[in-house]
């Protein structure tokens, strides 16, 4: 026992290396489901590095990623494989009239023939790998009732071939925006992480690390406006990906602080919608000192 | 650290703590099944049990999979496991003293150095300090005689007292840690932590635990129980989300007519030599909205209503086209606010602000609202609508205009009324449902079992005729 907390320790460490900040629970999650070998279900809101946190998973680990971006219609053609029609019908083109059917159909429907796509892939390969399988909520119910057999058992059946099993184990991250309520029957199988946006301490990190020429008084205040603002009722909170970009455009910029006109300025980088930009401006931009007296930090509420 | 009391159960250990949790989380509406435990069990193994972190989160990792289970979750985990000392002590009568002990141990701090050392704990991010602090200002507070007795109100009001901002007070001496400002991490955390000892200090004081409502009470009474907690109703809702949402595929699918794209066909063929190995269908035209919802929002249906924003959200969630209105004295259209918002209670937040439902004497105008709607939808209502009313039919006395509410339940295919009433008090007083029957098939719809009654008639396939 005493050797476990030095491990999620050593997940920590090791995704903060590969340029990931975890906080306590995702690291012990991550731990866990590289210990359990059980899938984990990432939801929160967009932009708070639910993708990213496999990325850095597999950079960590040092396996290859295998992505699968979910969307409204995707099947199991292009999920988990396919034949590869063409090469078929050449197969059979090819053969000279004498061989019977029977060699044939044995021939053509073999492993040759199969298209790989990337959840035959993950369970396919030799190597273990991570696979992600992003924003879960896009897909229909179906899609999800036939991940269930690879999320439990990591195997696929095809009737042609039969059972393909893993012969490594992947580490699977599904992501979902909670757009939609996953089935019972999923949630079952996986670790359950939410993400959040992170406390300001965490963020300032995040931020800091990404950007490290950036001043630390400018990163400081930058994580508190961005923090009042998702306080607001918007209908885009700024995510975490959008405090980066904000970051990185002030240093461009080369502002030694973050005042009204200078937020005015670069508002558009963390705001993305019209009606947001004008709450934004009033409630958050008039609070911020103006142009002139950048040197005493006084609050007009 | 771990102070986990053994609760009555027959399987002795850590072991049957964890099944009573899970029976605890059951008994408020959480889905844990047998795997999930199984999970919990497996995932304990790996982390330190020493470090209460660690397990709570391996634990609602296992066990709590959506925001709305992690929320109760939280509550019961913390009740379950480090409330068992007082639930002890209320199982066994044991009281601390009758709170003179206490107001003597505060009387000997200063409150101003007590500030001094708040503040200061704040600014260092010093949690244990915090909560001793904590006790000892609710303590001081108390003593003065301030206290409300909402949780709540206090919390705010010790925070006031004490002058804990966020914003730098410059009139401040400058040795004084709250002169350039507090994190407001630490005082969000400060505050926390005051409401949990305020907590404590209650059951103290009631001899009860904080209530575990039984999440089935909904089924009993819906209008006159108390609804306090959304996150009940929803609870509840949800299950009917994904019956709606399943029942409602077979319906499109036993309805879908494919038809075949045949140039893309072809086109697709090229790529397996001309067997259109392939077929490619034309994308579905969609279809004009076919549900309609009218929702009283007035205050006669205050605690109906709430239950039935929530069926409009779930409602949302399974029928892509669907128009709601909320209306008192007129009407006002959410669709919108439903597709934008996800969250529940932010709904239930902007329809409250900005529905722009004009409220002038805050008493359901029904005529008024039918020749509105009849306005609003005219061109849009067709055979294949369904319409639906939440209310209760109370007219205050005015005009019902059944004739207008015909003329709409004669355009739209099926019109249906749910009333949060019990049947009993239909037709009593200013109810005018009889005239409204006549058009409609009027349901009475105050629980939840009501309500899947309605939505298995709802579902039933139209007869065309």
């Amino acid at each position: 026992m005493s050797a476990l907390p030095t491990s999620v320790e050593e997940i920590s460490t090791g995704l903060r290396e590969v340029g990931y900040l975890p906080d306590s629970s995702t690291a012990l999650v991550a731990y866990l489901a590289t210990k359990l070998g059980k899938p984990v279900l990432v939801e929160g809101p967009a932009g708070v590095g639910k993708t990213e946190l496999a990325k850095a998973l597999a950079k960590y680990l040092g396996r290859e990623l295998v992505r699968l971006q979910c969307y409204e219609g995707l099947d199991e053609a292009k999920a988990l494989y396919e034949w590869n029609y063409r090469k078929q019908l050449l197969r059979i083109q090819a053969e000279g009239r004498g061989s019977g059917w029977e060699d044939v159909q044995e021939d053509i429907f073999s492993s040759e023939f199969l298209l790989q796509r990337p959840l035959m892939t993950a369970i396919a390969s030799p190597e273990p790998v991570v696979l992600l399988i992003d924003e879960i909520d896009k897909t229909d119910q179906e899609f999800e009732a036939m991940l269930l057999e690879l999320l439990s058992d990591f195997q696929i059946s095809i009737p042609e071939l039969g059972r393909v099993e893993a012969t490594t184990h992947p580490v699977v991250v599904l992501t979902s925006n909670n757009s939609r309520e996953l089935t019972e029957a999923l949630k079952r199988r996986c670790l359950y992480l939410w993400l959040d946006y992170p406390s300001i301490e965490h963020e300032l990190e995040i931020v800091m690390l990404h950007s490290p020429e950036l001043p630390e008084v400018v990163a400081r205040k930058l994580v508190d406006v961005i923090s009042q603002v998702r306080e607001l009722d918007l209908k885009k909170p700024p995510s975490i990906a959008e405090s980066i970009d904000w970051a990185r455009a002030l240093l461009l910029l080369g502002a030694d602080d973050i005042d009204r006109s200078v937020f005015t300025a670069t508002m558009s980088v963390i705001i993305k919608h019209r009606t947001d930009l004008d709450i934004v401006a009033e409630r958050v931009g008039l609070k911020l000192d103006g142009p002139g007296d950048a040197a005493s930090p006084t609050a007009t509420v | 650290m771990q102070r986990v009391q053994q609760p009555p159960s027959s399987t002795p250990g850590f072991t049957g703590s964890i099944l009573a949790f899970g029976q605890e989380l059951r008994d408020e509406g959480v889905a844990v099944g047998t795997s999930e435990l199984l999970d919990a069990y497996a995932a304990l193994e790996e982390v330190p049990w020493t470090s209460r972190n660690d397990v709570r989160e391996a634990l609602s990792a296992t066990l709590a999979k959506s925001p709305e289970d992690r929320r109760v979750f939280e509550l019961v985990f913390d009740r379950f496991f480090f409330r068992a000392p007082e639930a002890q002590a209320v199982r066994l009568e044991v009281r601390e003293g009758d709170g003179s002990v206490r107001q003597g141990e505060a009387g000997q701090v200063d409150i101003e150095s007590l500030i001094a050392q708040i503040a200061a704990a704040l600014r260092d991010g010093d949690e244990s300090a915090m909560r001793d602090l904590a006790r000892l200002a609710i303590a001081a507070f108390s003593r003065q005689g301030q206290g409300s007795g909402v949780i709540g109100v206090d919390v705010q009001r010790i925070r006031r007292a004490l002058g804990l901002r966020v914003e730098p007070q410059p009139d401040l001496a400058p040795d004084d840690p709250r002169a350039a400002g507090l994190p407001r991490d630490a005082i969000r955390r400060f505050e926390e932590i005051l409401r949990r000892e305020l907590d404590r200090a209650l059951i103290e004081r009631t001899q009860r635990l904080p209530p575990s409502r039984p999440l089935n009470e909904l089924d009993r009474a819906l209008p006159s129980g108390q609804l306090q907690d959304l996150a009940a109703v929803h609870r509840i809702v949800i299950g009917l989300k994904r019956r709606l949402a399943t029942q409602g595929q077979e319906q499109r699918g036993s309805k879908r007519h494919a038809h075949v794209d045949v140039r893309r066909t072809m086109r697709a063929s090229l790529q397996t030599g001309g067997v259109p190995v392939d077929l490619r269908y034309r994308p579905k035209r969609p279809r004009r909205p076919e549900i309609y919802v009218l929702c009283d929002v007035s205050t006669s249906v205050t605690s109906a209503s709430l239950f039935f924003l929530s069926v409009l959200h779930a409602l949302h969630d399974s029928f892509r086209k669907l128009r709601s209105f909320v209306f008192i004295e007129r009407i006002s259209e959410v669709t919108e606010i439903f597709e934008r918002e996800r969250d529940f209670k932010a709904i239930h937040e902007a329809i409250g602000r900005d529905a722009g439902v004009a409220d002038v004497s805050g008493y359901t105008d029904y005529g008024r609202v039918w020749e509105e709607f009849l306005v609003e939808v005219k061109d849009d209502l067709h055979p294949r609508a369904t319409v639906i009313v939440l209310g209760d039919a109370r007219t205050n006395g005015r005009d019902p205009r059944a004739e207008i509410f015909g003329a709409i339940a004669a355009r739209a295919g099926r019109t249906f009324w749910l009333n949060p009433e019990p049947r009993l008090y239909w037709n009593y007083g200013d109810s005018v449902i009889s005239a409204y029957e006549d058009h409609c098939e009027a349901f009475e719809c105050w629980t939840v079992r009501q309500l899947e009654e309605f939505v298995k008639a709802l579902i039933q396939p139209i007869t065309p005729g």
